[in-house]
């Protein structure tokens, strides 16, 4: 174990001064919707110049961990993903606080981000170089196959309305599709105007989708925000650990989905945490609960995206090639400090790699005390303010969130725009989330069946391209089983009726709520 | 002669501490300097290098900001929008701003970026699997002449510069490839190590950062590139074939000539530190001094250049 050496390099007093800050930081600035992990790096990066790598490298890692867990809050306490990492937690975590167990929500987020990301962590330790090939193994028709994957995840969110669920995804999918096309550069649905060329920011339409229709039902109802719960104050602790040692086979599955997906470039925390959702609700033996504010979820999401962190890194350190946004970012600031990155690394400078590795795991266990203590105080405060003022503050945040993704009110007026067509489209049943799931995958899968359909035709296979990978066939077999769960757990439950007439009452019960 | 550097580098360092406070009153607070792509890709590293030396010269600190969207055209439809005072100064890329409005309305065209230097070009480089069949550029342009549109290439985008180096390259190789685009060069270099595709269109900077695991075939520079001694050039081979993407720095078309000249002096000064040319040689990059004065000549001359490959790919001439 001459790896523990560098435990003791990444222990200085300095080294866990940084993690902190780094990690608080990361939290506040993740947990404001609109300042993502992306930003929250990048602004960084110029401080990390003056520091030695090794603490430069722990500090941005401190920061990026602590904003995808603080994406986490926002999504919880607001309905609204801080960062698009935290997509799915809004599906059970919002409803959770809404019935009074937010600090509960907060707690199972901490526990499960925290496992997450000392799993992505403790993976680009100990198996880095053979992770690395997954990321390679992966072509144009895996992608594909993967962002309808997670397409597949729409019929379960829409239960009873797969209609208004599907049309709610093809809006999405249309949205994605607004701007200059990645292949073959053709200009769509700008509708003449420079401002859509960029096509539609995906943060920009998150906080618009999700934040601005509570916004308003917060303005034009009675009901407080978030109800209260009896208890309240304290962590619910204990409750949070014992529902985790119940949950700890989706823990691990979700943690190791998230390092998966984290490790492919061009997937990134978003698919993760949807994959593993999605996953963590076929294998419930409650899947009709996901998304009415079932613990399972939150833990399932957070899990998956933290573990993208140091999964992330495996293929940004072994390879060159940065897994996610952010690391995109730190594989800059490496450059920039001459360190080159690459095959190589672990080798020829491997007390920085792993000084850093351990710089993560610390800065991943600093997150427990830190995030359950800002938690606690960002649930009360959310909870105590009156609405009167938790509305125009919350208000103002989407209009900051939004202006400071490129600096221009041009996504401030596509925030507000979604934001509005959102809420009508709300209060007719489309739910926000298939339109967002179509949003967020509709790029990866046209850019994946695209790149397909070209290199498939240059070899005259297109079909083997999109049939003929096991890979590929592997995410077809998942999604076919998401898709059509539903339809074979009644024709087992059907199967099992006939042996015994009183399971079927007893099953019916327990299906439908 | 070590000795003899580092006096240079000393007298050149005093020299220049000493400049700001005389005869120039540019700059005299922070600049922006907005960077139309993601951070981490080539234009924000050159951005980070020059970013340090800056602010050694100047005093003052430079503010590296991402306006990214549309390949860059997000950015460079709203330069002329902003203040030209010389604080606010954009990244430019060729053959993007030629390009793109050649192909299409992308809300401005190549006329309205006001250029004021050009300051480095990471040159196209054809890179295929370290265990590729390919050991050399004639292995890979015989296949491809004995099985037209049958090799793939990986590249960054539609239009843009491994888009243009493809295209120019079938055309003076005499053969049929295909093009696959990608959403970023990562991505790109993804599809070529996992042998997705058979060759990529990259550029040196990239092919750089994977080491033993990829194998370039030939580089488009004058000379040879220093991280890569023993890879010969297009030209060497018979290609005439030099270029890649070139970046450079515009302000907004209301800066007058003064700030112009300011602006491309203080680039200018960046491209003469040591030790950013040395940093910028370490990463693949190639510095180049195209300033202001100069720049009408090099636009025009890169504009013809790219005007033959574009009729190749078809773009619609507007």
């Amino acid at each position: 174990m001459d790896k523990l050496a560098y435990l003791v390099d990444a222990l200085t007093p300095m080294n866990l001064l940084l993690a902190l800050v780094g990690v608080v930081a990361g939290i506040v600035i993740g947990a404001m919707p609109g300042l993502s992990a992306t930003m929250a790096v990048a602004v960084l990066v110029p401080f990390t110049f003056t520091m030695d790598p090794a603490s430069g490298l722990i500090v941005l890692g401190a920061i990026y961990t602590g904003a995808i867990y603080g994406g986490s809050y926002s999504a919880i306490l607001v309905n609204t993903p801080g960062t698009p990492s935290a997509i799915a937690t809004t599906f059970d975590g919002f409803p959770m606080a809404k019935r009074g167990d937010g600090a509960l929500a907060v707690s199972l987020a901490t526990l499960a981000s925290v496992t997450g990301g000392l799993v992505g962590a403790l993976m680009l330790m100990f198996l880095a170089p053979p992770l690395a090939q997954v990321a390679l193994a992966f072509g144009p028709p895996e992608y594909f196959w993967l962002a309808v994957f997670g397409l597949t995840l729409i019929s379960a969110l829409s239960v009873g309305n797969l209609l208004k669920g599907m049309i709610g995804a093809c809006l999405g999918l249309l949205l994605s599709m607004v701007g200059i096309a990645v292949i073959g550069a053709d200009v769509r649905f700008t509708m003449g105007s420079q401002v859509l060329l960029g096509g539609i920011n995906i943060v920009a339409g998150l906080i618009g989708l999700y934040c601005i229709p509570v916004l308003i039902d917060l303005v034009a109802t009675r009901d407080p925000h978030l109800r209260v719960s009896s208890e309240s104050g304290g962590f619910r602790l204990k409750e949070a650990f014992a529902i985790t040692m119940t949950e700890k086979f989706n823990l691990v599955r979700s943690s190791l989905i998230g390092t998966i997906v984290g490790i492919l470039p061009g997937a990134g925390g978003s698919v993760a945490s949807l994959v593993s959702y999605s996953e963590a609700r076929r294998s419930s033996k409650h899947p009709e609960r996901y998304g009415t504010g079932e613990p399972g979820g939150i833990i399932a999401t957070e899990a998956a995206n933290n573990a993208t962190v140091g999964g992330g890194f495996i293929p940004t350190l072994v390879l060159g090639i940065p897994g996610t946004p952010p690391d995109a970012v730190i594989l800059g600031a490496l450059l920039v400090q001459g360190i080159r990155i690459g095959p190589t690394l672990f080798t020829t400078q491997g007390s920085i790699v792993y000084t850093f590795i351990f710089g993560l795991i610390i800065g991943t266990l600093i997150m427990l005390p830190v995030g359950l203590l800002i938690g606690r105080y960002a649930y009360k405060s959310i909870v105590s303010i009156p609405k009167s003022a938790l509305v125009p503050t919350i208000a103002f945040m989407t209009v900051v969130g939004s202006f400071a993704i490129h600096n221009n009110l041009n996504d401030v007026a596509v925030m507000l725009g979604l934001g509005i067509v959102g809420w009508l489209l709300n209060r007719n049943g489309y739910a926000p989330s298939p339109i967002v799931l179509g949003l967020v995958l509709g790029q990866i899968a046209e850019q994946g069946f695209v790149q397909s359909y070209l290199i498939g035709n240059a070899q005259g296979n297109v079909l083997g391209m999109f049939f003929g990978r096991p890979i590929s066939m592997a995410i077809v077999a998942f999604a076919a089983l998401t898709l059509f769960y539903p339809l074979i757990a009644a024709a087992i439950g059907a199967r099992r009726a006939r042996k015994s007439p009183t399971d079927i009452t007893v099953e019916s019960r327990d299906g439908r709520p | 002669m070590k000795l003899t550097t580092i006096l240079a580098g000393a007298a050149m360092a005093i020299g220049l501490s000493a400049m700001p406070a005389g005869a120039q009153d540019y700059p005299t607070k922070p600049v922006n300097y907005i960077i139309p792509f993601n951070a981490g890709g080539e234009s924000d590293i050159a951005a980070r290098l020059q970013q340090p030396v800056f602010e050694k010269l100047t005093g003052q600190s430079m503010v590296v900001q991402y306006l990214e969207g549309a390949g860059g055209a997000q950015a460079w439809s709203q330069l002329n929008g902003m203040e030209g005072d010389g604080y606010t100064i954009m990244g430019t890329n060729l053959p993007h701003i030629i390009m793109q409005p050649m192909a299409q309305e992308v809300g401005y065209k190549t006329a309205d970026i006001t250029n004021v230097y050009m300051f480095h070009y990471t040159p196209d480089a054809i890179i295929v699997p370290a265990e590729s069949q390919f050991k050399t550029l004639k292995e890979l342009v015989d296949y491809a002449k004995a099985n037209p549109g049958l090799l793939t290439f990986s590249g960054s985008g539609t239009n843009s510069a491994n888009h243009v180096a493809k295209e120019t390259f079938d055309r003076l190789a005499g053969v049929t490839t295909t093009y696959i685009p990608f959403s970023g060069t990562s991505p790109a270099t993804t599809a070529v190590l996992g042998n997705q595709v058979q060759a990529g269109f990259s550029y040196t900077t990239a092919a750089l950062n994977q080491g033993d695991a990829v194998r370039v075939l030939a580089v488009s520079a004058d000379e040879r590139v220093p991280s890569f001694p023993d890879v010969p050039t297009f030209k060497e081979l018979g290609y005439d074939m030099t270029g890649g993407a070139y970046r450079g720095v515009a302000v907004p078309s209301s800066a007058s000539e003064e700030v112009r000249q300011q602006v491309s002096d203080v680039i200018g000064k960046i491209n003469a530190d040591p030790e950013f040319i040395q940093k910028m040689k370490d990463g693949g990059f190639v510095v180049i001094d195209v300033p202001y004065g100069e720049m009408e000549a090099f636009m025009a001359e890169r504009k013809a250049e790219y005007e033959e490959t574009a009729k190749q790919m078809g773009i619609a001439q507007n």
